[in-house]
């Protein structure tokens, strides 16, 4: 059943030279339990989309159109109260990159556990609610003893655990988990993202990954869908973005990342950088920066188009996509990127 | 700090499990803790200790200065019978004024032959309670026009601020001569005209801590629990600027001191009272500022005591807030 259907939504933010556009025309779908990985360099809008959906977001923000629909509920339209008291942290709650500093400093951990609970819902003690953050604590291997400690006295790993204890602590339906291991290492990163994909199953909730590490995404998500600068430019399952992909820069974030077995191949970076999103024009995005554009990616705004599956891809090349997998994984490929001009002859209209 | 009601304390001693005891006694270390290193930083600070002594030796002062009464109706009792100052304030304690310090009256007489000690005495409770009622309410004040100007921003800061710079364009004392004046001077229109004027450096102090306290991530994640406006703003940041604007505190009530004893100063005192501005109004008013140093000098110095007490007293909370002035010795 579908939990989260988001159709056709843009949300730009307002500023002194225009609207920037940082979620431009996204249609995503989310199935219970499911979850959906969002993956995309720093500004490509993947925050931007997974906030939506709690609209959590500044105050310049705005809904240019599209709908946003989680379970049943019109998130766009909904009053900033209902909001508050249905679908923050009731249904929807989010897992924050940095969690030291996402616990309010004055209180200690199982005070704010408390807080949440009682505030959400009627007719709980104080001593009900603590003792479900203990066992909470319990589950996700901290010490139940450690509520009564202030976020300071945590380290990096036990507060993300404990603010994983704090976005289960009322069993939502969709977990938003913005880039959850990014402060963390490694082996850390690993165990935690273990903890959140286990409890995740036990309560039945979906999760929204937010990351820029293709292999975090590729080990937790049944879905996974890359943005590039403010648009969803390929998603699918996640076995068919990893060994399948269509898209150019899905080929290109391919190459970036380091393989273990393989210790002879130089990692290519995708040359360029990432598009300016006040007034993008028509054309591609990621055109400036693609080893196979032609001229119509110059000038046409691709549309999605659905392959196989529940694979939809916005590139007009993307039936050729085989003979340019190939390519990609030749470095020359993407050098010449760096050396061609910025924008070929013929091709008008880019600022 | 700690949010623990007593209901979950009674709850948990009647189940009585050994766990929960521990849970509580750790607690309890944990607060003796926090008291106790507060402790530690003022035994290294001779300053504090310093204020922390005058200021308990003003308040014990103001409180045994006369014995307090509280009538109701035809009911009364007398909560405090201890007497400090000899004398009454208009008492004539002499039929000659204007004597020097005499073993009967060690700050002499003033010019109708009262007793300035027992003036001084009970001068004290005047100024205590001008002092800390107006410094409380201006800091209430200014700090919730703070936390509100900052967090809401847009408008409503304009709006607050520009109100806020319009009180810092007038002056104190022509500002409260003009109130005091017009209103009558009586202890409420001294400290309504104190509190009119203080709030306003707390306000911008407050406003710029919780500038800086709403972009912490923190706040995010309590707004993205649902928490409501007010909810942040008084259970969230507050409590995160309370040291600072504690500190405002300390610092406001010497101000309101001297505030009140420049009014006092200038005839505009609480009517029906004594305090040290008054005592030296008196002194000028009698044209006896050249000779009677003995009557001039002891409101003076209490003055001057009382504020410095206040300003080191600050100074040693300022550790509190800004743990970078623990090291520089």
């Amino acid at each position: 059943m579908t939990l989260l259907t988001i159709d056709g939504l843009k949300m730009y933010y307002r500023s002194d030279d225009g609207y920037v556009r940082a979620a431009d025309d996204i249609n995503l779908e989310l199935e219970r339990g499911q979850t959906l990985g969002l993956v995309g360099e720093s500004g490509s809008g993947k925050t931007t989309i997974a906030r939506s959906v709690i609209r959590l977001l500044p105050d310049n923000a705005e809904v240019i159109d599209g709908s946003i629909d989680f379970d049943g509920t019109e998130i766009t339209e909904l009053s900033e109260r209902a909001l508050r008291k249905q679908i923050r942290w009731q249904e929807v709650s989010m897992i924050p990159q940095n969690a030291m500093n996402s616990f309010d400093p004055v209180y200690t951990v199982g005070q704010q556990i408390v807080q949440v609970i009682r505030y959400h819902e009627d007719g709980v003690s104080k001593k009900e609610a603590k003792d479900r953050g203990r066992r909470l604590f319990g589950e996700l291997g901290i010490d139940p003893d450690r509520v009564d400690d202030y976020p300071h006295q945590f380290s990096g790993g036990m507060a993300q655990r404990a603010m994983i204890a704090l976005a289960l602590c009322l069993e939502p339906k969709l977990i938003l988990a913005d880039e959850p291991t990014t402060a963390l290492d490694v082996v850390i990163q690993d165990r935690i993202l273990e903890t959140i994909t286990g409890m995740q199953e036990e309560i039945n909730s979906a999760m929204i990954l937010i990351t820029h590490d293709i292999s975090v995404v590729s080990e937790t998500s049944d879905r996974i869908a890359v943005c590039y600068g403010g648009r969803i430019v390929e998603q699918a399952d996640a076995e068919t973005i990893i060994t399948n992909p269509r898209h150019p820069y899905t080929l290109g974030l391919r190459n970036a990342f380091p393989d273990i077995g393989d210790t002879d191949t130089d990692l290519v970076s995708i040359p360029g950088t990432p598009p300016e999103l006040v007034d993008p024009g028509e054309g591609c995005r990621f055109a400036p920066r693609c080893p196979f554009a032609v001229d119509e990616c110059w000038d046409v705004t691709p549309q999605p188009e659905e392959f196989d599956d529940g694979h939809i891809v916005e590139c007009h090349r993307a039936d050729e996509a085989d003979e340019l997998r190939e390519r990609a994984e030749q470095k020359e490929t993407w050098e010449e990127v760096r050396e061609r001009p910025s924008q070929p002859q013929g091709a008008g209209g880019r600022r | 700090m700690s949010l623990d009601t007593p209901s979950e304390s009674t709850a948990a001693q009647a189940e009585g499990g050994t766990e929960s005891i521990d849970r509580r006694k750790l607690r309890w270390r944990r607060r003796l803790n926090a008291l106790r290193s507060w402790g530690s930083l003022l035994k290294e600070d001779r300053l504090g200790q310093i204020g922390l002594a005058i200021l308990a030796f003003f308040i014990l002062v103001g409180i045994f200065a006369r014995p307090i009464t509280v009538e109701i109706g035809p009911v009364w009792s007398q909560v405090q019978p201890f007497s400090l100052a000899p004398h009454g304030y208009t008492d004539r304690v002499a039929t000659e004024g204007l004597h020097g310090p005499t073993w009967a009256h060690p700050f002499g007489t003033t010019d109708l032959g009262r007793d300035v000690l027992s003036q001084v005495i009970i001068g004290t409770r005047a100024t205590l309670i001008v002092g800390t009622i107006a410094a409380f309410m201006a800091v209430f004040i200014g700090a919730n026009v703070g936390i509100v100007s900052a967090y809401y921003g847009g408008w409503v800061d304009d709006v607050l601020m520009r109100i806020t710079d319009i009180v810092y364009g007038v002056p104190f004392l022509p500002f409260a001569i003009a109130l005091v004046f017009i209103l009558g001077a009586t202890l409420v229109n001294v400290i309504v005209a104190i509190v009119l004027i203080l709030w306003r450096g707390t306000a911008r102090v407050v406003r710029s801590q919780v500038l800086s306290h709403k972009q912490r991530p923190y706040v995010e994640s309590a707004r993205a629990i649902g928490a409501s406006d007010f909810r942040i703003m008084y259970v969230q940041i507050m409590p995160n600027v309370l040291p600072l604007i504690s500190l405002y505190a300390a610092f406001a009530v010497a101000w309101a001191v001297i505030a009140e004893a420049s009014l006092s100063f200038l005839g505009l005192g609480p009517q029906g009272m004594i305090s040290w501005g008054e005592i030296i109004y008196d002194v000028r008013s009698a044209g006896a500022l050249r000779e009677a140093w003995w009557w001039v000098f002891p409101p003076g110095i209490a003055i001057m005591l009382f504020v410095m007490s206040v300003f080191f007293i600050g100074r040693s909370l300022e550790k509190v807030v800004n743990p970078d002035l623990r090291h520089g010795k």
